[in-house]
């Protein structure tokens, strides 16, 4: 198995996916069972906090939007999800998916879901480092005479 | 004394009408999309989220419209949202040492582990305005070249490794927070963070730039500046792990001081620190500026009585929501209270001619 | 995770725990009436209105101290999905749930500041019965007075200092009265 496969790895993964995105990719799964709501999808934040100096104390920078979604499948198992921004519809969508990559269903949701989340991710991520590798500045020292 | 009014009810909502229709303009020119304003107006959407405190930049956008293109008032509107949502808790401090960075520059060292890297900068345009921008038309792509995968370390470490720089060292301490607590003074270094980072960017930025000019003479060099996005972690108690919940960008800002020394600590540089939401690169330098000249105590300097040592009159009139709502009350009904100060002059004019007839 | 902890959280979280706060919010205002309040299930021994009235007050900012046979393994978990409330001790609570003797005593709890009054500790105090007999009430929100059966010994150990204090609920079954620290009771 990949390293997306690990739950830390995936939860990341969905909590940063744009939005619309995994319900898109969860539709293509194919039929998934019907999950019960432990906590139904609710918009709330997060108070993000910094640190002084990069490594000093911790203070509060300010809050981001996150919306979560707690659910269970028929087979007992339990699934939550938290994304960035306010769908209720992604928080719902990343918790199905956190439920059914811990079920026989792991293989084909991950090889659908989670593994074209990580390669989109990471093209992005390449993109913009690429684009910056270009503004990467050279600097060339003048000679200043002697030798 | 307040003294309710009551009516103009029909002519409040006749001008919110209006309001509506001004906002809109020319039907024949095509509505923006608050997408347009997240995507174009990028800016002007991270300075919303930065004062606004509130990480969303859909939110943003919206209020931006809203707001007619007035930041305050879409500030005001963001501020607004956010008391109504429940929060789920705090994150677990970002670590910018690991930012994936657009920009990442350095004033004081030319040859830095991982390069000094411009990113999408106006520093080097000559301000001159493009009127192909009129035009519709499509932009080439960005150029692209090989990803160097070495880290990003901070510049500042290189200086602690001679300690000729203080130290940032946590102490446990947990972060105050002003959103839930009265600020009050003496105020922690975290808590004028946190105050510096949501005030006002012009407020601030005219505060860094009186220290600049010699009220609480620090200069500063820009040690380092960057600009990139930092995944958000956050322990979830449900799941006993922690776990990243999303990816925001950050403009950080380290300054290097110049500090000669004091009866206990012998000459090294000193830092400012500056950490705002988004690409906000004018603001995080200027907090960075403030947060050092605030730091006069406890790096055992003198007060010299300027304005921005004073963390009072810099706390108290940083946060533009807290100016802007007292100072445009001011224009609303106060009748009761002019018609007693027109008793009392007519009373002294009255007094004072009776005197003088005498 | 124990799913049993998973359970028992409002249906309609946003119109629940509105009429939630209605009836905590009642109780105390009137104090020594007795609210209906449901809507939450915890695990026991917690009862139902405890649950409800926990759920629509306690979130991660509110520090809770569950005292005696409420501290167990599966009101721990509830709590830890339900409210994200840390759990602490008295002197760092905001809010105190269990029963009479398990909470007491009193001292060990913050009753507020002369600045912030509000700074101190609500405390929801479970009842085997709760009926409007034995001692009698008087004070802001009771016209004349008011009766409440309350625990033995609970209006010897209020110390008043007011506005300093500490507010109480009790809870039992689906039911739930108030007293204030505002309320003066004598048997």
């Amino acid at each position: 198995m990949t390293e997306s496969t690990d739950r830390k790895t995936w939860l990341g993964l969905l909590a940063r996916a744009p939005q619309g995105r995994i319900a898109s990719l969860l539709s293509q799964v194919g039929p998934v069972p019907p999950a019960t709501d432990l906590r139904r999808p609710e918009a709330g934040s997060v108070m993000v906090q910094g640190r002084a100096g990069g490594t000093g104390n911790a203070f509060n920078l300010g809050e981001m939007t996150v919306t979560r979604c707690s659910l269970q499948l028929p087979c007992g198992t339990v699934g939550h999800g938290y994304v960035q921004g306010r769908s209720k519809t992604d928080a719902r969508a990343a918790a199905v998916v956190d439920a059914l990559l811990q079920t026989d269903h792991a293989d084909r949701v991950h090889a659908t879901v989670t593994a074209p989340l990580a390669a989109e991710a990471a093209a992005r991520q390449k993109s913009r480092a690429a684009k910056a590798a270009a503004t990467r500045v050279e600097f060339f020292t003048l000679v200043r005479g002697e030798d | 004394m307040y003294v309710a009014v009551k009516g103009g009810e029909r002519a409040i909502d006749n001008a919110h009408a209006w309001l509506a229709e001004e906002r809109r303009g020319d039907l024949a020119v095509p509505e923006l999309t608050t997408a347009q304003i997240r995507e174009q107006m990028t800016l002007a959407v991270n300075r919303v989220m930065a004062e606004g405190s509130l990480y969303d930049p859909d939110l943003a956008a919206l209020a931006i419209k809203q707001a007619r293109g007035d930041l305050i008032e879409a500030i005001f509107l963001i501020r607004a949202y956010r008391t109504t949502l429940p929060r789920f808790g705090s994150s677990l401090p970002v670590d910018t040492g690991a930012m994936a960075c657009d920009r990442r520059i350095s004033a004081t060292f030319k040859d830095l582990p991982g390069g000094q890297v411009l990113g999408p900068t106006f520093d080097y345009t000559h301000r001159l305005l493009d009127f192909m921008l009129a035009a519709d038309g499509d932009v080439p792509a960005a150029p692209e070249m090989p990803v160097d995968p070495a880290p990003v370390p901070h510049v500042m470490s290189f200086l602690n490794s001679e300690g000729l720089i203080a130290q940032e060292t946590c102490d446990g301490t947990p972060a105050p927070d002003l959103t839930r607590a009265p600020l009050e003074l003496p105020a922690a270094r975290a808590l004028r963070l946190q105050a510096l980072t949501r005030g006002d960017e012009g407020f601030v930025l005219g505060m860094a730039y009186s220290t600049q000019r010699g009220y609480a003479r620090n200069h500063a060099f820009v040690g380092e500046l960057r600009i990139g996005t930092v995944p958000v972690e956050m322990e979830i108690p449900e799941l006993g792990i922690s776990i990243e919940i999303g990816e925001i960008t950050l403009t950080e800002c380290e300054t290097v001081n110049q500090f000669t020394g004091s009866k206990t600590e012998p000459a090294q540089f000193t830092r400012g620190y500056g950490l705002v939401f988004g690409q906000t690169e004018r603001k995080a330098i200027s907090m960075a500026l403030v947060d050092r000249a605030l730091r006069w105590e406890e790096l055992g300097e003198d007060d010299q009585g300027a304005p921005a040592q004073d963390a009072e009159f810099v706390l108290y009139h940083c946060d533009n929501i807290q100016a802007t709502g007292f100072l445009e009350h001011i224009k609303l009904p106060h009748y009761v209270d002019f018609q007693s100060e027109l008793e009392l002059v007519r009373k002294l004019r009255r007094d004072a001619t009776g005197q003088g007839a005498e | 995770m124990d799913n049993a902890a998973l359970q028992g959280g409002f249906i309609d979280p946003a119109r629940d725990a509105a009429r939630a706060f209605r009836a905590g919010m009642e109780a105390m205002a009137r104090p020594g009436t007795i609210q209906t309040l449901n809507g939450c299930t915890a695990p026991a021994p917690m009862s139902v209105a405890a649950a409800t009235l926990l759920s629509t007050l306690c979130d991660a900012e509110t520090p809770l101290h569950l005292a005696g046979t409420c501290d167990t393994d599966g009101v721990r978990k509830w709590v830890r999905f339900h409210l994200g409330a840390p759990l602490v001790g008295r002197a760092d609570a905001m809010f105190a749930v269990g029963d009479w003797d398990a909470l007491a005593p009193l001292d060990a709890y913050a009753v507020g500041t002369p600045d912030y009054p509000d700074r101190s500790a609500t405390l929801i105090v479970e009842v085997a019965a709760l009926t409007n007999t034995g001692a009698t009430l008087t004070g802001p929100g009771i016209a004349q007075t008011a009766t409440l059966s309350l625990p033995d010994g609970l209006l010897a150990a209020r110390v008043a200092r007011y506005p300093l204090g500490i507010d109480f609920y009790f809870t039992c079954g689906d039911r739930i009265a108030a007293l204030p620290r505002t309320t003066k009771g004598a048997r």
